[in-house]
C-alpha cells in the first residue's frame, strides 16, 4: 500500500476519520476542538462523501447538550454519528451520555480535552472534562500525539460498532489538538478495511423503526431498574477484548502497534510512571536517556482508560517493579487521589489479592499532578518524577511543574536535564505578532519540510491572550527521526524575531543555544543596527557566539503591496539561514504553496507574494557582531512606582512570559483579583496614533464614545486645573450652556490606543480650509508618542467631572464620565467594546455585571491584565463570569442576592431607627435614587449613617450586621452582558426564563451574529445570506428576532441600538433600560472582524445597516396607559438597498463569489426580510399596548 | 442583406445600432432582451484593473484579518475552496452570453496599466467574445508626466493587448488628447481594428452640506454628439477603411444614429437613450433610421456612411475652427438650460 505522509494538527487528523466514518455529525463550537466541527462542516458544504459515498448530514446545534440530543435521536434510528467537544461543553452532554451507553449505542464523541472552569476558565488542555465522564458508561481511549489521534479515532469508530459501548476518543487540547505533525494517513482502503460491514448492519437494526416497533427510554421501578442496569455488564467487559483486536487489526494493516497499556523501558524496572496522553512524548524522551544510563526505570503508557484494564494494566509491569508513580493531568480536590491513580491502586491491590500476585511485594504507589490547563511538561519535570520515586520517603502526593510554597506539595524539576536530541535535529523559535502572517507562515515551512522532504517535522504555536496585538511563539522541529517533543523548544538553534519592537519586551535569546542563528527584521541596516540592540540581546549575542543576520521585511513588504503582512519576506530567509532544504529548491515549495493558497483568488497577490519572496533574498544581510556590549539601560516590563503590591509581585512576571515561575503563594485562593490593572501594560502597539486639534473640534464627544479601547478620553475641568500643564498640553474653552467657564480636553493614551481610526473617521468637524483635516486625524506614533505621555499623565491627574453636573443623557454628557473599563485586548475596531465602556461610564460605580463566556468574557477577564477598573473613590463594576449557557440567571441570582441585602438592611435600619437621626433613618429608606444628584445625596446619607452607627458601638450585632450593609442601602443595578451566541442560543432558554420575571436586572446582547471568540461561527443571530463557519454554504434561514420574542413578554424593556447610527439613541436605551424596573434587554450590532470588513470603518457599517433597514433601531417600553404606544420605532424608513449595506462585507460577498446563484437568490430573500420587517415594525409602531404590571415587581410578583 | 447591415471590426452587424456598456449588457438575461430589442451587438461593460485587483487584495485581507493571532479563533472564516474573482465572473459571463446571443458579444476591458493583468484580454477571447473593446481612461492629472510620455504608455498598453490577442480590437478613447488625429493614428498602426469616439468621463460632485466628493451619473444628452460627430468626419478621411469607427455618446434617436453614419462612423453606440427608455428603444431607433433613409432614399448604410465626412462634406472647414464662429453667430437664449451647447 502506498505510504501518505503529511502534515496536519490532531483536530484535524481526527476529523478525517470521523467524517469518513459517520452519516450524522452534530456539532458546536467549543475551543480547542471547533476545528473538527469547522472541517466537517466545511467538507460537507463542499460535497465531500463519506466513506460510503454519502455526505454526513453536519449540523449545529443550540448548545452542546443539543448535539448530544441530537446525536442520541440519530443513533437511535441507527445512524451512524459523531460528534466533537471539550471541556464545559462535555459535562453539556453527560446526560445524554448516560442514556446513549445504558442503550448500548455505539457512537464516538473525540474530545479535545481542556480544563474544566473552576476558580478561572481556562481553555488550555487538561483532563478534568473527560474525567468527569468516567461514570457515564463510556469507553475512553486516550491519544498523545497527532498520529495517535488519527489512529485512536479509527479504533474507537471500529471498537464501538463491535462493542455497542459508545466511546470517547480523547487527546489533549492545544498540545495534541493544535500541533502539527509529520503523520501517516490512514486510507479509505484502510478504513473499508477495518470497519466491520456486519456490526454496522446489525447497529441498523438495532435501530427504532416503525417497521419492527420497540419501546426504549421506559421508566423503571424498584423492582426493574437494578437488574436492568447490570444485565449490560457482559458487554462492558468484552470492550477490552475488543479494542485489542481492533488494536491487533489495525497493526496489521498499517504496521502501527498499539496495545491498551503499553510498557516502555528496562525489563527490570524498579521505578515506572503511568500517565496517558501527551505527556507520555516528554516521559518517554527521559526513560530513553535515562534507560541508556542504565538505570532500571519503566513507563506505562494507558491507551484504553475506561473499561480500565486491570488485568492488562498489572500484566504490562515488569515483575521487578518497586515503585510506582502515576501522574494525573486533572485535579479532584477532596479524593485520596486522582482518577488515574486511584484505579491503579486499585488494580495493583486485587492484582495482590489474586491467587497468583505478579509481585512479591505491594510496589508503592505515588500519585502527582502535572500540566494542568497546558502547564509545561518537559523531560526535567518527568526526570523529577523518575527521582522522586528513588527516594526514601517519597511524596504520596505531588505536583510537578509549579512551585507549591503554599502547601509544600510541589517536586522540584531537574533543569539540568536535558534529552540527547538526535543529531541532525533543528529547533527552530520565531518571535511575532498575530497581524504578521508568522504563525501562518510556519504552518507552511511546517508542511513543506514534512511533506517534500524525508524530514520529520512538528510545529506548535503560542499566542498571548490579546485578540489586538497579540504576541505569538511558533516553535518548530525539523529531524531525520519522529519527533515525540511534546513540550516547548529549551534549546534552539535558529531564532527569529518578527517584530523588532519585542526585542525589548521578551528575554528571546534566552532559548538561543551557543552559536545559534539570529534573524531579525530590523528598520535599520545593518551597519547601523548593533547600537539599537537591548543590552539584553547584545549580551547573548555576544556570550553565546550568535550569528545575527537583518532584514527589513516591513520596508521590502510595504513596497511590494503587501502591508504589514511580513510572512513571505521572513520565510525565505529561515530557509536560507537555517539549511534544513536547499534555498532554492525552498523557494520553489514556497511559491508553490502561495500559488495554493492564493492562486485561486487571483494573480495579484501570488505575484506580489513572489516579489517579496525574491527581494528577501537579495536583501538578507550579516552582520558583525562586535566583542562589547553598547547599549545599557533597562529593558522589561515597568510599572509606575504606584502600582499596587499584587501588581508588582505577580502581574508584572505574567506580563513579561515569566508566570511559570511564580510560585503557589503569589495567587488569590478563590480566583478573586483586583481590577484596574490593564493601565499597567503599556502596550504601545499603534504605528499611528490619533491628535486632537482643538481649533476644530466642537466638543461633540464622537470619539471618545466610539473608541474601542477608551484610549481617546474627554475631560471637562475648571481651567485652574490646567496650571503646571506640560507643554503641548491642549485644551480649549468647553461651549455649554450647562456649565459655563470651564475648559475641554481630548486626549489620547498612546500607549494603550491600538491605532484603529475610528475615532478619525467618525469625527464631523472638519478644517474649514481643508476638508480633510478634522478634529482629530492620524499621526506617526514615534513622533508624539513622548509628548502625548506626558500630556496623558497630567490629564490623568485632571479629576473628572463630578456625575451630576452634566445631564448624561447625550453623547457629550455621557463621555464626561469616567470609563471604567479601559484599554482592553479586544480586536482593534472593535464593535462591542464601545457598548460596555458606555455601560461602564453611565453605571459604573454601583453595578455588578454577570458576564456570559465569550469574547467580552475574555477581554473582559482574561489575565495578565484586566479592563475593569475603579473610580477614584474605589468603586467600579465588580464583574464574574459564570458559565457560557447561564448568564441571564447567573445575573438574576445576583439581583436576588441585592434585594436579599437590601431587604436585611432596610430590616435592620428599621429596628435601629430609634437609636439614630429620624429624619437621616427615613430618607435614607425613602429618598428616590434615580438621577446622578439623588445618588450623591444617598452615599452622603450612607455616609452619615455609618458614622453614626459606629457612634452607638459594634457591641450590638444588629449595629454589626447593618455596618456590613450599609452600602446596600445605595442603589445597586446588575448588568448582564454576553454575545449572541450566549443569548441566541445556548443561553437562550435562562434568557427567557429572565424575561419571563420581573426581575430588575439589564441585559446586553453584542450582537455580532457569529460565535465571535471561537473564531466566527453561525449562530440563530447569523442573517440570511451571511457565509461563516457552520454555514459555509450561507446561511439559509433569516436572523432571529430575540427583541420581538423579548416584546411578546410585555413586561421587559426591549431596544436595539446601533452606536454608529444614531448614538443619542445608544445613549438613550441604556439610561431607560437601566431605569426599567424589571427586566430589560438591549441588543447592539456589534461589527466584528468575522464580518470581513475593514474595521477602521466600523460606525459607517452600523450607520448603512440601520439606513438599508438591515438593523432597524427600536426602543420598547411598556406602558400601564390605556392608548400608550410602547413601541418606538427610532431609525427612518430604509432609504439603501440591504445589497448596497451586504455588498461591504466579506461575508456576504465571499458567496456571491462562490456560489453566485445561491447568492442572488438570498440577496432577494434578505431584501424581502427587511422589507417585511420594517412592514412589521411599522404596524407594531402604531399598536397601543396597556401592560398591567406591579409597581414594584422585584419585591412582590416573584414572592411563594 | 438587410440595408441596415454594416460591418464593425470585421464584424457583420444585422444593423449599426449597437449597445454600448450600460448596465443592461452585464447579465446575459438582459443582454438578451437587449438583443430582443434591436441590438446588433453587445458591449458588455468594462473590467477595470483597478476594480479586479482591488477585490482581490482588499478580499484578502479581510478574509485573514486577525488570523493567527488568537489561541481560540485561529482564522474567521470557514475555506474557501472554489472562488471566483469578478474577473473570473466576467469571463463566465461572456461564455453565457455566447450560448444565449446571435449578435456579436464584444468584452471590455479599462487599463490604465501594461501590467501583467492584460492576461484577461487573452482570456477574454478564450471565454468566446468576438471583439475586445480596450478602454483607455486616464486623467492627465500627473504634472511630471508629460503628454507624450502618457500616450506612449497608452501605446504601449493597446500593444500589449493587441499582442495577447487575436480578436478584433476596438479602442476607446477621450476627447482629451492634445493631438487626437496623430494619437488616433498611432492606435490604429499598433494595431487597433477599430477606434471608439468618446469615452464620457463623468465629472464628481460635490455634497455641499457634508462637503464630501460624491460620484454622480449623469446620462448623456443628445448635443453631446456633436463632439463624436466632428471627430469620425476628421478620422473617417485620414484613416479611409484601415480602421472601424463607432460613434458613442450622444446617440439618441434614429436621426443621430443617421448623423454618425453620415459622418463615417460604421456603429452608433447607445446607453443612456436605452437606460432611459428601455430595451426596446432599440427598435424604435431603427424604425426612425429606415424611414430617414425613406425619406432621403438611402438604400443602403454603406451608401451613406461617410458622405458627410471631412474629406466628402461640402464644407470641411465646418468640422474645424470655423464651426466655432457659426455657433457663435446661431446663438440665441437656450430654451432649456440643462441642454447648453458644448462649447469646443
Amino acid at each position: 500500500m502506498d505510504q501518505q505522509w503529511t502534515c496536519i494538527d490532531g483536530n484535524e487528523a481526527t476529523a478525517r476519520v470521523a467524517y469518513a466514518l459517520s452519516e450524522v455529525i452534530a456539532i458546536y463550537p467549543i475551543t480547542p476542538s471547533s476545528p473538527m466541527g469547522e472541517s466537517a462542516d466545511g467538507w460537507a458544504a463542499a460535497g465531500k462523501p463519506n466513506l460510503w459515498g454519502v455526505v454526513p448530514d453536519v449540523v449545529e446545534m443550540q448548545s452542546e447538550a443539543g448535539a448530544a440530543g441530537a446525536l442520541h435521536g440519530a443513533l437511535q434510528r441507527g445512524a451512524l454519528s459523531v460528534s466533537f467537544t471539550a471541556s464545559q461543553g462535555l459535562l453539556l452532554m453527560i446526560p445524554n451520555m448516560f442514556k446513549i451507553a445504558g442503550e448500548l449505542t455505539p457512537a464516538v464523541i473525540h474530545v479535545s480535552a481542556r480544563t474544566v472552569a473552576t476558580h478561572a476558565l481556562s481553555i488550555f488542555g487538561d483532563h478534568s472534562d473527560v474525567m468527569h465522564a468516567r461514570t457515564t458508561g463510556w469507553a475512553m481511549l486516550a491519544s498523545a500525539s497527532v498520529q495517535e489521534a488519527q489512529d485512536m479515532a479509527l479504533i474507537a469508530h471500529v471498537a464501538t460498532l463491535r462493542a455497542r459501548v459508545p466511546f470517547i476518543h480523547f487527546f489533549d487540547g492545544f498540545r495534541t489538538s493544535h500541533e502539527v505533525l509529520s503523520i501517516e494517513l490512514v486510507s479509505d482502503d484502510d478504513l473499508r478495511a477495518l470497519v466491520p460491514e456486519e456490526d454496522i448492519l446489525a447497529f441498523r437494526a438495532r435501530g427504532l423503526s416503525p417497521d419492527a416497533p420497540l419501546v426504549r427510554g421506559t421508566a423503571q421501578n424498584p423492582d426493574a431498574f437494578f437488574q436492568g442496569r447490570e444485565a449490560g455488564n457482559r458487554f462492558h467487559l468484552a470492550t477490552p477484548g475488543i479494542v485489542a483486536a481492533a488494536m491487533e487489526a489495525f497493526e496489521r494493516r498499517t504496521g502501527r502497534h498499539y496495545g491498551l497499556v503499553e510498557y516502555a523501558g528496562a525489563p527490570d524496572a524498579e521505578r515506572v510512571v503511568v500517565l496517558m496522553g501527551s505527556g507520555i512524548g516528554a516521559t518517554e524522551e527521559t526513560l530513553q536517556t535515562l534507560t541508556a544510563a542504565g538505570e532500571r526505570v519503566g513507563l506505562v503508557k494507558v491507551r484504553l482508560y475506561r473499561p480500565f484494564p486491570a488485568e492488562q494494566f498489572v500484566a504490562a509491569l515488569p515483575q521487578s517493579v518497586r515503585s510506582i508513580a502515576v501522574l494525573d493531568r486533572t485535579k479532584e480536590p477532596g479524593s485520596p487521589g486522582e482518577p488515574l491513580y486511584l484505579d491503579v491502586v486499585a488494580a495493583l491491590a486485587e492484582g495482590m489479592d489474586s491467587a497468583h500476585p505478579r509481585f512479591a511485594r505491594m510496589p508503592r504507589v505515588i500519585g502527582g499532578r502535572y500540566g494542568l490547563s497546558s502547564k509545561e511538561f518537559d523531560p526535567g519535570m518527568a526526570k523529577a518524577v523518575f527521582d522522586e520515586l528513588a527516594a526514601q520517603d517519597p511524596k504520596r502526593h505531588f505536583t510537578v511543574g509549579i512551585t507549591d510554597d503554599v502547601t509544600h506539595l510541589s517536586i522540584a524539576p531537574d533543569t539540568e536535564f536535558r534529552y540527547q536530541r538526535p543529531a541532525g535535529e533543528v529547533q527552530a523559535m520565531f518571535f511575532g505578532m498575530g497581524s504578521d502572517g508568522t504563525v501562518g507562515a510556519n504552518k507552511n515551512s511546517v508542511k513543506i519540510i514534512g511533506e517534500n522532504t524525508d524530514l520529520w517535522a512538528q510545529g506548535y504555536f503560542v499566542y498571548d491572550s490579546k485578540k489586538a496585538g497579540s504576541v505569538t511563539v511558533s516553535h518548530l522541529r525539523f529531524g531525520p527521526t519522529p519527533i515525540r517533543s511534546t513540550y516547548l523548544i529549551e534549546g534552539a538553534d535558529f531564532v527569529a524575531c518578527h517584530q523588532f519592537g519585542l526585542l525589548g519586551k521578551l528575554a528571546m535569546l534566552e532559548h538561543a543555544r551557543d552559536g545559534a542563528t539570529f534573524l531579525l527584521n530590523s528598520p535599520f541596516p545593518a551597519d547601523e543596527v548593533w547600537d539599537h540592540l537591548p543590552e539584553g540581546i547584545q549580551e547573548q549575542l555576544i556570550h553565546k557566539g550568535i550569528k545575527l543576520w537583518v532584514i527589513d521585511a516591513d520596508k521590502i513588504a510595504a513596497e511590494v503591496g503587501m502591508g504589514n503582512r511580513i510572512n513571505t519576506v521572513m520565510q525565505p530567509c529561515f530557509f536560507a539561514l537555517s539549511g534544513v532544504l536547499p534555498t532554492d529548491e525552498a523557494v520553489a515549495h514556497i511559491k508553490a504553496s502561495v500559488e495554493k493558497a492564493y492562486g485561486k483568488r487571483g494573480p495579484v497577490i501570488v505575484e506580489r507574494n513572489f516579489a517579496a519572496i525574491d527581494r528577501s533574498l537579495k536583501e538578507l544581510t550579516q552582520v558583525e557582531v562586535p566583542q562589547a556590549v553598547t547599549h545599557s539601560g533597562s529593558s522589561g516590563i515597568t510599572v509606575p512606582d504606584d502600582a499596587p503590591d499584587f501588581v508588582r509581585r505577580v502581574t508584572v512576571p505574567l506580563l513579561a512570559g515569566e508566570g511559570d515561575l511564580l510560585p503557589v503563594s503569589a495567587f488569590p485562593v478563590d480566583g478573586s483579583f483586583i481590577t484596574g490593572t490593564t493601565k499597567y501594560e503599556k502596550r504601545a502597539i499603534a504605528r499611528e496614533i490619533p491628535i486632537w486639534d482643538p481649533e476644530l473640534c466642537i466638543d461633540c464627544g464622537k470619539c471618545a464614545i466610539v473608541c474601542p479601547h477608551a484610549a481617546i478620553r474627554m475631560k471637562v475641568y475648571e481651567p485652574a486645573w490646567l496650571e503646571g500643564a506640560p507643554e503641548g498640553f491642549r485644551s480649549k474653552d468647553f461651549r455649554s450652556k450647562d456649565l459655563p467657564g470651564h475648559k475641554l480636553t481630548i486626549q489620547v493614551a498612546p500607549d494603550d490606543c491600538t491605532g484603529c481610526v475610528v475615532c478619525v473617521n467618525v469625527c464631523p468637524a472638519k478644517s474649514k480650509t481643508e476638508v480633510r483635516r478634522r478634529a482629530i486625524g492620524m499621526e506617526p506614533a514615534m513622533e508624539h508618542r513622548d509628548a502625548e505621555r506626558r500630556a496623558w499623565q497630567f490629564f490623568d491627574s485632571i479629576p473628572p467631572l463630578a456625575r451630576d453636573l452634566l445631564p448624561r443623557a447625550s453623547v457629550k454628557g455621557s463621555q464626561v464620565l469616567e470609563p471604567l473599563f479601559e484599554f482592553s485586548g479586544a480586536c482593534a475596531g472593535c464593535g462591542e467594546t464601545p457598548y460596555v465602556k458606555l455601560v461602564s461610564q453611565l453605571f459604573g460605580d454601583r453595578i455588578v455585571v454577570a458576564n456570559a463566556t465569550g469574547c467580552s468574557s475574555i477581554y473582559g477577564g482574561n489575565l495578565p491584565t484586566t479592563p475593569w477598573t475603579v473610580d477614584r473613590d474605589g468603586r467600579g463594576p465588580a464583574w464574574n463570569n459564570s458559565l457560557f449557557e447561564d448568564t441571564a440567571e447567573f445575573g438574576m441570582g445576583m439581583r436576588m442576592g441585592s434585594e436579599a441585602r437590601l431587604a436585611r438592611a432596610r430590616l435592620l435600619l428599621e429596628r435601629l431607627a430609634p437609636r439614630l437621626d429620624g429624619a437621616l433613618v427615613r430618607e435614607t429608606l425613602e429618598a428616590p435614587q434615580d438621577t446622578e444628584l439623588q445618588l450623591r445625596a444617598q452615599r452622603r446619607r450612607v455616609a452619615d449613617l455609618v458614622t453614626a452607627l459606629q457612634a452607638l458601638g459594634t457591641d450590638d450585632p444588629d449595629v454589626r450586621h447593618l455596618l456590613a450593609l450599609a452600602d446596600d442601602l445605595v442603589s445597586k443595578g446588575v448588568w448582564i452582558i454576553g454575545g449572541d451566541g450566549w443569548a441566541y442560543d445556548i443561553g437562550f432558554g435562562g434568557l427567557d426564563h429572565v424575561l419571563a420575571s420581573s426581575r430588575n436586572v439589564n441585559i446586553l446582547v453584542l450582537d455580532t451574529e457569529v460565535y465571535s471568540n471561537t473564531g466566527g461561527q453561525a449562530s440563530k443571530a447569523t442573517p440570511r445570506g451571511a457565509v461563516a463557519k457552520f454555514a459555509s454554504f450561507g446561511k439559509a434561514t433569516p436572523k432571529k428576532d430575540l427583541g420581538a420574542l423579548a416584546m411578546a413578554y410585555g413586561t421587559a424593556y426591549v431596544a436595539q441600538i446601533a452606536l454608529g447610527a444614531n448614538d443619542t439613541q445608544t445613549v438613550k436605551a441604556l439610561l431607560e433600560a437601566d431605569a426599567w424596573p424589571g427586566p430589560s434587554l438591549v441588543i447592539a450590532y456589534s461589527t466584528c472582524t468575522a464580518h470581513g470588513m475593514d474595521m477602521s470603518q466600523s460606525m459607517e457599517h452600523m450607520r448603512d445597516a440601520v439606513r438599508s433597514g438591515y438593523w432597524p433601531l427600536y426602543r420598547f417600553q411598556p406602558t400601564a396607559t390605556e392608548d400608550g404606544q410602547p413601541f418606538k420605532l427610532d431609525s427612518r424608513e430604509p432609504s439603501i438597498p440591504v445589497r448596497d449595506f451586504v455588498s461591504t462585507e466579506a461575508r456576504f460577498a465571499i458567496l456571491s463569489r462562490t456560489h453566485p446563484e445561491r447568492s442572488e437568490r438570498l440577496l432577494e430573500l434578505m431584501q424581502a426580510d427587511v422589507d417585511e420587517r420594517w412592514r412589521y415594525y411599522e404596524q407594531l409602531a402604531a399598536i397601543s399596548r396597556t401592560v398591567h404590571s406591579v409597581d414594584s415587581p422585584q419585591y412582590e410578583e416573584d414572592s411563594p | 442583406m438587410s440595408r441596415l447591415a454594416t460591418n464593425y471590426l470585421g464584424l457583420d452587424l444585422r444593423t449599426p445600432l449597437v449597445a454600448s456598456a450600460s448596465p443592461f449588457t452585464g447579465q446575459p438575461e438582459s443582454a438578451l432582451r437587449m438583443q430582443e430589442g434591436g441590438a446588433a451587438a453587445i458591449v458588455l461593460p468594462s473590467l477595470f484593473e483597478e476594480e479586479v485587483v482591488r477585490e482581490e487584495v482588499e478580499l484578502s485581507q479581510v478574509l485573514e484579518q486577525g488570523a493567527g493571532s488568537f489561541a481560540e479563533a485561529l482564522d474567521y472564516f470557514p475555506t474557501v475552496d472554489a472562488f471566483e474573482s469578478s474577473a473570473e465572473r466576467y469571463l463566465a459571463v461572456i461564455g453565457q452570453m455566447k450560448e444565449k446571443l446571435d449578435v456579436p458579444v464584444i468584452a471590455s476591458l479599462n487599463a490604465t496599466s501594461s501590467g501583467g493583468w492584460v492576461r484577461f484580454a487573452k482570456l477574454i477571447e478564450e471565454a468566446g467574445a468576438d471583439a475586445l473593446e480596450l478602454n483607455l481612461y486616464r486623467l492627465g492629472a500627473d504634472p511630471t508626466r508629460d503628454g507624450s510620455g502618457m500616450e506612449a504608455s497608452d501605446l504601449e498598453v493597446v500593444r500589449r493587448v493587441r499582442e495577447s490577442t487575436d480578436i478584433p480590437l476596438a479602442v476607446k478613447i477621450s476627447p482629451y488628447y492634445s493631438a487626437l488625429a496623430n494619437f488616433a493614428a498611432s492606435v490604429v498602426e499598433t494595431g487597433a481594428n477599430g477606434l471608439v469616439l468618446f469615452n464620457r468621463f463623468y465629472q464628481p460632485d460635490l455634497d455641499a452640506d457634508t462637503r464630501e466628493v460624491v460620484p454622480r451619473l449623469e446620462l448623456s444628452q443628445p448635443w453631446e454628439l456633436r463632439l463624436p460627430l466632428r471627430w469620425i468626419a476628421i478620422l473617417r478621411s485620414q484613416l479611409a477603411t484601415r480602421a472601424s469607427l463607432a460613434a458613442s455618446s450622444g446617440v439618441h434617436t434614429g436621426i443621430d444614429a443617421a448623423k454618425a453614419l453620415l459622418v463615417g462612423a460604421d456603429v452608433a453606440m447607445m446607453t443612456s437613450a436605452v437606460l432611459r427608455k428601455g430595451r426596446e428603444h432599440f427598435a424604435t431607433v431603427e424604425k426612425e433610421l429606415v424611414e430617414w433613409m425613406d425619406a432621403n432614399e438611402y438604400t443602403s448604410v454603406a451608401e451613406l456612411r461617410g458622405s458627410v465626412s471631412y474629406a466628402a462634406s461640402d464644407d470641411p472647414s465646418a468640422f474645424e475652427r470655423a464651426n466655432y464662429v457659426k455657433i457663435l453667430r446661431s446663438w440665441n437664449a437656450p430654451h432649456d438650460p440643462t441642454s447648453r451647447p458644448q462649447m469646443p
